[in-house]
């Protein structure tokens, strides 16, 4: 390596950035995604990327770990450029990324998924006892022999950990660590960057939790819309002054409207069982539901515990048997199909906005119709009438604030927000007296995050019931009425949300009994 | 006396006749492991087997035959493996326009060979064991090709469980965003894949036109390609299911001709669809048993990496 000479000695300069970005721009098409970003990551230390979604985070990762190659702005490690033609020359760099969406096999076993990241192969024995050091020195716990697939997800982002940490890396990018853990599991993580950092090593660690951030970084970059905003000491920052870095204005808060009269049932579920499909999802064990009218019910949990299970079981997607088992507004609907709960003026919003929710390669105005279709307003003898079909498209889009190019666009080219937007405003408009949402504000901008829970809120307020399912601990104290948790395919009897806490709740998440804060203070 | 005989002679061309398959199957296995559906394995068989027969009658080298059909196997491969990896065109339809276009090929290749005969590739015996009773001859008494399918079973089945190529290829098909994401060159993987299919389906060829039939005939793979691609999905890609399977269509095919020979009465078509149907019907049952298990998650899906 060439020596560097400061250039005047008397001045105690930093060392150099174990890992920087200079001006780094990336364009996708017309997007900039990332626009002049600078980035420096120091030995030791922990530093944050903050950012909305959107905001230009995965992409200035991409780039700094090969995956992406920079339009312009250059990389440095140690203060020599350097540059990463592909992901395994960075890795050879010392560079270890834990993706938000795992690179993980799941039919390989542990072993075999390490073995994949290592530069030359080792025999599988030895590999298995190198992974139990590493396993042991940080406190990862996991098994070599098991199959990925098997997996819980804070399993396999653990793998994902060893298999990084096997490589020796210099710096470690965790991709939105904490977004799949739960309470419990983010403390055990948060101990074992503190190792990391104590041996001098870097981590990036990228998020959008800001209290974490605060807790556990010693220095944020904020960015927004793909512009390096600032660089701030988030122990010296408030989660409000980094909220506003990031979204560049202050955050609305829903206004909670807890005065509203509670009226019949409208949603009743009885000893629903529902049965796994092979080894992946959970299986639905007895469980049991109100929601009246009027009032929104959240359910939390980690993801991969039964949710999307429990939404197909209600949407009818999957139907599990007994026709008494789910009853919307007082009629038996177990064994009726979607069309026909959708007929019993209820609504459904799915996790997943495009393949699911939205067709996307489809119009807007056609994608109104297939929620739509049965409410016999556009569709006349099987004939789709258009100008009704515009006419409610219309409608939506005004409505509900829902922003794109062009008059009736592709489902795909609208931003993750924006289609949001007009999926909950094609069920809303329905006037269902039940709405079932699954990830409501998942990979949606706070401004459109705040403006969808304020919807569901007034939609309560006119006397609809509402399911309002997220992975989002801090969304659903914030706007729902009671909260139930999901674990392991069953879930607990909802508790009022001024009776609970995030401590009660990450306990459930993690398997323990009840969610109720009173019975855990009581015994303590 | 006789009967021993005849038995090893009927059991020793059931073998011949599993062997093509085998040898095809095993490569297009390969292939799907690595996450590409080639639907031209009955092109480049066939491509293999009109290039083998005219190299081989020709030159008058077997050697050179074999050599020269796994070459023009591997090169329609490459057709493939260009369109669907590098240009990342839909896998279905461009597999089989590489059947078409070998079909057609192989035909204009063997055209002015129609006819003419060849000396099969002589049977290698093991000195000692293949003087053993009935299964002397069966087991230590064919032709070279035989050897190789065996030795390619052995080496697919070590190579995907043991090494790490193997572990690779099959974390390529398994998942190949996650495999680019660990700097695995997936692409380059998933084009060696289709070429060693396309290698193997080249020396099925020649195995038919060099040794099992030797002659040229234009239709003379007569489905074994379709056939072979159909025992890698009911084998759920392992390959020793794929042993079973070959091995059960050998068996059968073989005796729907004896059984033709007593001459009992029922249409030769009906018995000569016998062994597909017999093949098909076996795998469609295992493959009921371990339902959805098996199949390379990334499977016919293109790869575009994003720059």
């Amino acid at each position: 390596m060439a020596d560097v000479v400061p250039s005047d000695p008397s001045t105690l300069e930093p060392p150099p950035a174990l890992l920087e970005a200079i001006g780094l721009t990336k364009r996708f098409g017309a997007l900039v995604a990332n626009d002049h970003v600078s980035l420096a990551i120091r030995a030791g230390e922990t530093h944050a990327l903050l950012g909305e979604n959107g905001a230009g985070k995965s992409t200035l990762v991409k780039m700094m770990c090969g995956l992406l190659q920079a339009d312009s702005g250059e990389l440095r490690f140690e203060g020599a450029p350097v540059s990463f033609p592909d992901p395994a020359a960075s890795r050879a760099r010392g560079i270890g990324v834990v993706f938000q969406h795992f690179a993980l096999f799941d039919a390989l076993t542990v072993v075999e998924n390490v073995a994949l990241g290592l530069p030359r192969h080792e025999g599988l024995a030895a590999l298995a006892a190198r992974i139990e050091a590493c396993v042991h020195r940080y406190g990862l716990q996991v098994e070599p022999y098991r199959r990925v697939g098997e997996l819980s997800v804070g399993e396999r982002q653990r793998v994902e950990i060893v298999r990084c940490l096997l490589g020796d890396p210099r710096v470690l990018i965790l991709d939105e660590p904490t977004s799949v853990l739960t309470p419990d599991e983010s403390e055990s993580l948060f101990r074992t960057v503190d190792l990391l950092t104590a041996e001098g090593r870097a981590v990036l660690f990228i998020s959008h939790k800001l209290d974490e951030v605060r807790r556990l970084c010693q220095r944020a970059t904020v960015l927004r819309g793909g512009k390096f905003i600032a660089e701030v000491d988030p122990r010296r920052e408030s989660a409000a002054s980094l909220a506003r870095l990031m979204v560049g204005a202050e955050v609305p808060r829903t206004p909670r409207i807890v005065t509203h009269e509670l009226g019949e049932p409208r949603l009743l579920v009885k000893n629903l069982n529902l049965k796994g499909d092979g080894s992946r999802g959970s299986a639905l064990i007895d469980i049991n539901l109100e929601i009246r009218a009027g009032e929104i019910i959240g359910i939390a949990g980690v993801a991969g515990n039964g949710q999307t299970a429990l939404f197909e079981a209600l949407s009818g997607e999957r139907l599990g048997g007994d026709a008494e088992a789910i009853v919307i507004d007082r009629t038996p609907a177990g064994a009726l199909g979607p069309t026909e709960r959708r007929a019993l003026r209820a609504g459904f919003v799915p996790e997943e906005r495009l393949g699911h929710a939205a067709a996307p390669d489809m119009r807007l105005s056609d994608n109104v119709l297939l929620t739509t279709h049965g409410d016999g307003r556009n569709v006349r003898h099987g004939v789709i009438s258009h100008s009704v079909l515009h006419a409610m498209f219309g409608e939506i889009v005004k409505r509900f604030d829902v922003r794109f190019g062009g008059r009736d666009p592709k489902a795909r080219r609208l931003s993750g927000g924006n289609l949001q937007k007009f999926v909950i405003g094609r069920e809303v408009l329905r006037e269902p007296v039940l709405l079932i949402v699954d990830q409501p504000t998942w990979g949606v901008d706070a401004a459109a995050a705040s403006f969808i829970r304020t919807t569901l809120r007034a939609k309560a307020a006119e006397g609809c019931a509402v399911l309002v399912i997220s992975q989002d601990l801090d969304e659903l104290l914030e706007f729902t009425d009671r909260i139930a948790v999901m674990c392991e395919g069953r879930l607990t009897a909802p508790v009022p949300v001024e009776e609970t806490s995030r401590e009660a709740i990450g306990l459930a998440m993690g398997g323990a009994e009840t969610a109720s804060a009173q019975g855990d203070a009581d015994a303590a | 006396m006789l009967d021993t005989v005849m038995i090893g002679a009927v059991l020793a061309s059931v073998v011949a006749a599993a062997t093509t398959l085998l040898i095809a199957s095993l490569g297009e296995l390969v292939a799907e492991r690595a996450g590409t559906l080639n639907l031209g394995v009955e092109g480049m068989m066939i491509i293999g087997a009109a290039v083998g027969y005219a190299t081989a009658y020709s030159s008058g080298s077997l050697l050179l035959g074999t050599l020269a059909a796994v070459l023009a196997g591997m090169a329609l491969s490459l057709v493939f493996a260009t369109l669907t990896i590098w240009l990342a065109a839909n896998q279905v339809a461009s597999g089989l326009a590489t059947t078409i276009l070998g079909l057609g090929l192989a035909g204009l290749i063997g055209a002015s060979f129609v006819g003419t005969r060849l000396d099969a590739a002589p049977a290698l015996d093991i000195p000692g064991l293949s003087d053993l009773p009935i299964l002397g001859k069966v087991a230590f008494g064919q032709d070279a090709f035989v050897y190789a399918s065996v030795g390619l079973l052995v080496l697919v089945t070590w190579g995907l469980a043991r090494t790490r190529i193997g572990l690779i290829l099959r974390a390529v098909g398994e998942s190949h965003a996650a495999a680019h994401a660990l700097g695995h060159p997936v692409r380059k993987i998933r084009t060696l894949a289709v070429m060693f299919g396309g290698a193997c389906a080249g020396l099925a060829g020649a195995h038919l036109s060099l040794a099992y039939t030797p002659f040229w005939a234009s239709d003379m793979t007569a489905g074994r390609g379709w056939i072979a691609l159909a025992l890698v999905v009911f084998s759920a890609w392992k390959p020793l299911w794929l042993l079973a399977g070959a091995y059960l269509f050998g068996a059968v095919s073989i005796l729907q001709l004896h059984v033709q020979g007593f001459g009992l009465g029922i249409p030769s078509q009906l018995l000569s669809s016998l062994p597909y149907l017999a093949t098909v019907g076996a795998l469609v049952l295992i493959s009921a048993m371990k339902r959805g298990q098996g199949a390379p998650a990334s499977l016919g899906v293109p790869f575009v990496p994003d720059r």
